[in-house]
């Protein structure tokens, strides 16, 4: 066993031991502790769970990468200020007000709100958005154990599989929230540790987010000699109007999605939930304020590492990382072979997005303990994110569809259990998934936020605001925003229509089209249907004031007639 | 709170939450992409400005608007006599 792996095998087992210790000290009893933590997390450790949640296996190990390779340097923008953003709407516009409305689920919400088909519609999204997502950070794991300790990947999935069962099942919200606390810790910490060091080493400033300025002009010019665009120039790649829709689809999906929004839920009070809001976008802020640097040291050092030499002189993580198959030549063949005086330019070599956090501490040449903490906080960021989500999927069928649909009767004891049977099945299915990825899964995460932002944010954010929003007006906007905005997908997805689209408008950029076409919908439509009743009216203007209100204490106690 | 004061104080809120937003889309869409070219001409300690801001300043930004916002929002509660926050109601 190399160095990197006793490291990182230490790590992983410290940090699992600890995971499972938490989800036993705060194992619940009862569906309130199950769903939402019993409504009772501090601001801060409420923020820093949300932003475990929110970093997942994509924003930890991909997004450095995309940001330095796939998409060059600024168009990786996209992704910065999308994934933060949706925070700012979430703080001012949602938050707050889905907090005072006192709920389990954003189907709650929706079902109260407007109708049981609302409902039903809100059920599906929820559902179809988390297992999509879950699919990737399972699969996230399974790489990490791969790359990392050399097990295969279906035992890596099946490690975290058991791992989220035992704190998922036993400690529901509750048990995931203060884990995720912990897991908030080991990423960044794993973040930040080589970010730090790597900065410091070529530019002398400890802080990555000033010292990676000293390094743009350099880069730019090695750029341009090697015959690409700039790296801080703009729209090399991707152009204005789909910068613009990308940003917006990510910043409103983001503020659509049904396992951050949740958390909102977990928040003591109305004041508690603005802070959640806060503290998260700050912890979360620590990392994508970071990895914009790590993107453009790492390039910088993969090029003065690559470009010029021969392939017998190359450093040993070109060898460790092009062994399995995730550096290779630029039209995707194996280094194997070629004969070690062959002379490489940076162009000739493909390297695979999803390396560059984790070989980052082996290109700076820093220790084993530091690429084994990195791995670590790699399975945390997987790990936290997927306890997120099944939460939501296991939540939207044991409150959703058994409790409010099948049966009402249902007592504390056995909607917990239906909730812990639904948790261990989507557990299971998301550990198939994560072995047996489909061949979309990547692309369709990507297109989940169009989805979240085309479906959810306009029917949440006018069902708040607009105290005239009809039941069938929300309805027909929700499925219309997804039906057009699945369609343009389909039309333009490489794998499937492959079509050009309208304008040139990418795939991922749609959705927020379609939340316009939501928004319309929702609108025309509810100028002609029946109006609230007086009473949803009425309680509907009550949410807007922080603060104990009799009414909304009412249709919390479930003591309001339905609709 | 009496009607009155239920719209003043929402009247209020909402002239925040427009000035925050305001904020939001000028530094994400206009500096960091509208006109990320021409600010991409000053350049600050080694970043050519647009590039910042998309890259940096508008998420400096956003967590900036977020504290204003929960700041100015608990003085607007404050005012308003809104205090009783603590063990508000949960759930059916």
């Amino acid at each position: 066993m190399s160095d990197i792996q006793t490291w990182t095998l230490v790590f992983a087992v410290l940090t699992f031991s600890v995971y499972i210790y938490i989800a036993y000290a705060s194992r619940v009893s009862d569906t309130s502790g199950f769903y939402v933590a019993g409504g009772g997390i501090p601001a801060p450790a409420n923020g820093a769970a949300i932003a475990a949640d929110w970093m997942s296996a994509a924003s930890f190990i991909s997004m450095a990468g995309i940001i330095a390779l796939s998409t060059n340097g600024y168009g990786g923008s996209v992704y910065l200020m999308g994934w933060t953003g949706g925070y700012v709407l979430l703080a001012l516009l949602l938050a707050p007000y889905l907090r005072k409305f006192g709920k389990y689920t954003i189907p709650d919400f929706v079902g109260d709100r407007y109708s049981e088909s609302a409902r039903m519609v809100a059920v599906v999204c929820a559902i179809v958005i988390s297992f999509v997502y879950v699919a990737g950070q399972m699969a996230g794991v399974g790489l990490v154990f791969q790359r990392f300790l050399g097990v295969d990947t279906t035992t890596g999935v099946i490690i975290g599989m058991a791992i989220v069962f035992f704190y998922a099942v036993l400690g529901g919200m509750k048990g995931i929230t203060w884990t995720q606390v912990t897991q908030y810790t080991v990423l960044i910490i794993a973040y930040l540790i080589p970010a730090v060091a790597i900065s410091t080493q070529v530019t002398n400033i400890p802080l990555p987010q000033i010292g990676f300025g000293q390094i743009l002009a350099e880069l730019d010019a090695l750029q341009v000699e090697l015959g690409f665009a700039q790296y801080t120039e703009a729209f090399t790649g991707t152009n204005m109007l789909n910068m613009v829709l990308i940003t917006a689809s990510l910043m409103f999906g983001t503020a659509g999605l049904p396992h951050v929004i949740v958390r909102f839920y977990t928040a003591k009070s109305v004041r508690a939930a603005r802070y959640s809001a806060l503290w998260a976008l700050f912890f979360i802020a620590l990392l994508y304020t970071t990895a914009p640097s790590v993107a453009a040291f790492s390039k910088l050092n993969i090029i003065q590492d690559v470009d010029g030499q021969t392939v017998s002189s190359l450093p040993q993580w070109f060898d460790t990382w092009s062994e399995v198959g995730l550096i290779t030549q630029a039209d995707g063949s194996s280094f194997e072979g070629v004969a070690g005086d062959t002379v490489l330019s940076y162009g000739d070599v493909a390297i695979n997005n999803d390396i560059l956090v984790l070989a980052a501490p082996e290109i700076a040449g820093l220790p084993a303990p530091i690429v084994g903490l990195v791995a670590a906080g790699a399975l945390a960021a997987a790990l936290s994110t997927a306890s997120g989500l099944l939460l939501v999927i296991s939540s939207s069928v044991a409150n959703d569809l058994y409790f409010k649909k099948i049966n009402k009767q249902a007592t504390e004891a056995r909607q917990l259990m239906v909730g812990r049977i639904a948790m261990a099945a989507a557990i299971l299915v998301a550990g198939y998934l994560g072995i047996n990825p489909p061949g979309f899964v990547a692309q369709v995460v990507a297109l989940a936020f169009g989805l979240a932002a085309a479906s959810f944010f306009p029917v949440l954010v006018l069902g708040i605001f607009w105290k005239n929003c009809t039941a069938a007006g929300a309805t027909a906007g929700m499925l219309s925003g997804l039906v057009v905005t699945s369609a343009y997908m389909l039309w333009t997805i490489d794998i499937y229509g492959n079509s050009d689209g309208v304008f040139g408008i990418l795939e991922t950029g749609f959705g927020a089209i379609g939340m316009l076409i939501n928004f319309a919908v929702t609108i025309i439509v509810s100028q002609f249907t029946t109006k609230p009743s007086p009473v949803m009216q009425e309680l509907v203007e009550e949410i807007r004031y922080p603060g104990k209100t009799a009414l909304v204490a009412k249709h919390a106690e479930g003591e309001l007639p339905e609709h | 709170m009496d009607d009155t004061q239920r719209q003043e104080y929402w009247r209020r809120n909402v002239r925040l939450m427009a000035v925050l937003l305001t904020i939001w889309a000028v530094v994400s869409f206009g500096a960091g992409i509208l006109f990320v070219e021409p600010l991409n001409n000053v350049v600050i300690a080694g970043f050519p400005l647009g590039f910042w801001f998309a890259q940096q300043g508008s998420i400096i930004v956003f967590v900036v608007l977020i504290a204003v916002y929960v700041w100015r929002m608990d003085r607007l509660d404050a005012e308003f006599g809104i205090d009783e926050y603590e063990e508000e109601v949960h759930h059916s």
